[in-house]
């Protein structure tokens, strides 16, 4: 026990060393804003996590919450800077969370009466009943425009005026810390437990005496208070609130954030946050079909991958401890071969697609990969089909030759003991 | 009054009729498999575009049979490889998966046929007005729309009443553990259930897309809708599914076109409002509700009566 309270303080230790890192590591303000969406995306998925991944609930519409929040903080800033109200930026994310959480204990008792796939529509209709609610009220959504705000308001607190992005950083990644050891005090928490229990079980939980739905609506209403927090948080780092912040899309990307992660693990939705905000940022710059890739990924994780990343990384840990991964290498590296050849093939046959439909003249060339590709000339489709199928065709035996490897080091570790 | 009641009625059936289309689909699959399909609508957008695609080269009566049939036949595929890959991570696993499903076909059709509507339109054998109500001409294709949609409704009620795989998939919504026990073979079931769903969907698709408009927000703008009826109507029912159809089909028509506030209410009543808050409240109107109304409706049935209208079983 004592060893692993230490491993866990050296853990978090370290996250709070790389959180004040690396704004001197990257100074650029992309990089900066980047960094702060990072935050703000984990604070969102952890709290979306409390609902899917440790109670088993899966919400359509956990963006209610965060955009409420949102637009409450907004509204709070606007009243800080006309002189009607007094509060320290710093606290603002609180009014959210607040925010949050009124809004959780309202929607979560309609919503939480359900579990399963009922709960999940529900959610989706409150969603969408919220994100119409946006047109209709145009005083307080602020209509297509939303509700722009300022975040340098009220007196400098020890030189804090949050105008620098790099202080807007270190509140997130503040929040962001606090948040993230209150998220996973909350897990070894009874309440945390039984949590874990009515999602595996809901009539046993009744057995013992807990009502699954106080559990549920519990849970709901912290969870919302969490997505509150990150709504604050972004309404101070963007400076504008829109309608779309509590729309379908925004509730379906922390899903999508939370799932690829690792909904297994508590550390999952973190790297689902970190990676799903950088490849919104990065790959959206190189391509117009970065959504459909995406898209493409998040369902080859749910086929193959269900526990996600973080699962991934956890079923390799022992290997790597045993020093079997050198057995693994052959299947991995055909699989990863095979792979490479037929995404080469998918990525140029799409590029060349959007490039055909945007009516490229005959003879002029795009890059792909660096080779310049024709789309009027019948060579390059020839050629990227060929990858597709060529990539399908390998991939079939290097799938079989990785789970043989798979199998026979699975077999070693248990005669070890691991 | 009377002239906007009765072509708001007409329009309401036609559009609850559609609707229907669709919900059957999807109870069918929700009851039989508990797989609540969330790309349904996406196989109704798929069905406009194919039907578009396919009447620009062959006119729309070809178009009218093929696009549903590949509609069915891409939805029976998506059952056999994706769907039953993730059947045993449980139902979470299957809603996600067609969560994503929504999300990779509408980048597909962004990818293939742009993001601006495509110029899908009611081909010119229908195109000219049928009859007129006082002042109003009601347009032929509506009424053709009417007419598929009851063909379909009848084809349906014949197969499920009157077939012995209709026979199974009736008795594979009230018991599916008893039908597999009896030795059917349900996953096959399922895939023609799941694929029979998907081209319904797309014949709605066919004759709703040029109705309105064929475009990449459509599966989204319809997909919810959807959702309400099915959940309204009540699980394993598809009267229940029929009822709700109808009821949110007259509903969506209806507030639309009653442009009166409660403030119109008070002052017709003689009521003083009052603060200028409540005045500003009071004076949305009816067809500024429009949007919120399925959605504030399914939530209250779900308060008072969490079956749904005519559920007998809450999941």
């Amino acid at each position: 026990m004592g060893d692993q309270l230490l491993r866990r303080l050296l853990l978090w230790g370290a996250t709070v060393g790389v959180m004040i890192a690396l704004p001197l590591v990257f100074r650029q303000g992309f990089a900066l804003s980047m960094l702060s969406q990072m935050g703000i995306a984990i604070i969102f998925a952890l709290s979306y996590n409390m609902l899917l991944g440790q109670t088993g609930m899966l919400s359509f519409g956990h963006a209610v919450y965060y955009g409420l929040g949102a637009f409450v903080c907004a509204h709070a800033l606007n009243a800080v800077a006309d002189g009607r109200f007094a509060l320290p930026v710093t606290l603002v994310p609180l009014v959210g969370g607040l925010t949050g959480l009124a809004f959780g204990i309202l929607f979560g008792y309609v919503t939480t009466k359900r579990s399963g796939t009922p709960f999940a529509m529900i959610s989706l209709g409150i969603a969408e009943m919220v994100a119409a609610c946006a047109l209709m009220f145009p005083g307080f959504f602020g209509g297509e425009g939303g509700i722009a705000t300022n975040r340098v308001v009220g007196e400098p607190w020890h030189g804090l005026t949050y105008g620098p992005q790099v202080q807007v950083y270190y509140l997130i990644a503040g929040y962001c810390l606090v948040c993230m050891i209150a998220m996973f005090a909350l897990t070894q928490t009874p309440l945390g437990r039984m949590a874990n229990a009515v999602r595996d079980n809901p009539e046993r939980v009744r057995f013992v005496g807990y009502d699954p739905t106080v559990v549920r609506y519990l849970v709901f209403c912290l969870a919302a208070f969490f997505a509150g927090i990150a709504g604050g948080l972004g309404a101070v780092n963007y400076e504008i609130v829109t309608a779309e912040n509590v729309g379908l899309v925004a509730s379906g990307n922390v899903l999508v954030m939370t799932f690829v992660g690792g909904v297994g693990h508590f550390f999952g939705p973190v790297l689902g946050a970190v990676l799903v905000s950088f490849m919104q940022s990065a790959l959206s710059s190189y391509t117009q079909a970065w959504l459909l890739y995406f898209g493409l990924f998040f369902v080859v994780m749910v086929l193959f991958a269900p526990g996600g990343i973080a699962s991934l990384i956890v079923v390799h840990g022992p290997l790597l401890r045993h020093g079997l991964w050198a057995r693994l290498a052959p299947g991995y590296l055909a699989a990863g071969a095979a792979l490479a050849v037929l995404l080469a093939g998918l990525i140029g046959l799409v590029e060349m697609i959007y490039q055909f439909e945007r009516g490229a003249e005959p003879g002029t060339a795009f890059r792909v990969f660096g080779l310049a590709a024709d789309v009027g000339r019948p060579g390059p489709w020839i050629a990227a089909g060929a990858a597709v199928l060529v990539g399908l065709a390998l991939l079939r035996p290097a799938i079989v030759l990785a789970r043989r490897n798979w199998a026979s080091v699975h077999a070693e570790l248990q005669r070890v003991g691991a | 009054m009377l002239e906007l009641a009765t072509v708001s009625l007409l329009n309401g059936v036609v559009y609850g009729l559609l609707l229907f289309m669709l919900t059957s689909g999807l109870t069918l699959i929700f009851s039989m498999m508990g797989v609540l399909n969330f790309a349904h609508a996406s196989f109704y957008m798929l069905g406009a575009y194919l039907a578009f695609q396919l009447s620009s080269h062959l006119g729309f009566w070809p178009a009218l049979f093929l696009a549903p049939l590949l509609v069915g036949v891409l939805g029976g595929l998506t059952e056999r490889w994706g769907l039953r890959t993730v059947h045993k991570y449980g139902h979470v696993a299957e809603l996600l998966f067609t969560f994503g499903l929504f999300y990779l076909l509408e980048e597909v059709v962004h990818l293939v046929w742009g993001r601006a509507p495509v110029d899908y339109r009611i081909p010119a054998s229908l195109d000219f007005s049928a009859f007129a109500i006082f002042s109003t001409s009601y347009p032929a294709y509506r009424v053709f729309m009417m007419a598929v949609s009851v063909g379909m409704l009848l084809a349906l009620y014949l197969v499920l009443t009157r077939t012995r795989i209709g026979m199974i998939i009736q008795a594979s919504l009230s018991h599916p553990d008893m039908v597999e026990a009896l030795g059917h073979n349900v996953p096959r079931v399922f895939m023609l259930v799941f694929g029979g769903g998907c081209a319904l969907a797309g014949l709605a698709g066919v004759i709703g897309g040029n109705a309105f408009v064929t475009e990449p927000g459509m599966a989204a703008a319809v997909g919810s809708i959807v959702f309400v009826v099915v959940v309204f109507g009540g699980m394993g029912s598809l009267t229940g599914a029929f009822v709700a159809s109808l009821f949110f089909g007259a509903v969506q028509t209806f507030s639309v076109a009653l442009d009166y506030s409660l403030l119109d209410l008070a002052g017709m009543l003689g009521v003083d409002v009052g603060a200028e808050g409540w005045r500003r409240l009071l004076s949305i109107t009816v067809a500024q509700t429009a949007p919120v109304l399925p959605y504030l409706l399914m939530v209250l049935m779900l308060i008072v009566r969490p079956t749904g209208l005519m559920g007998t079983r809450e999941t």
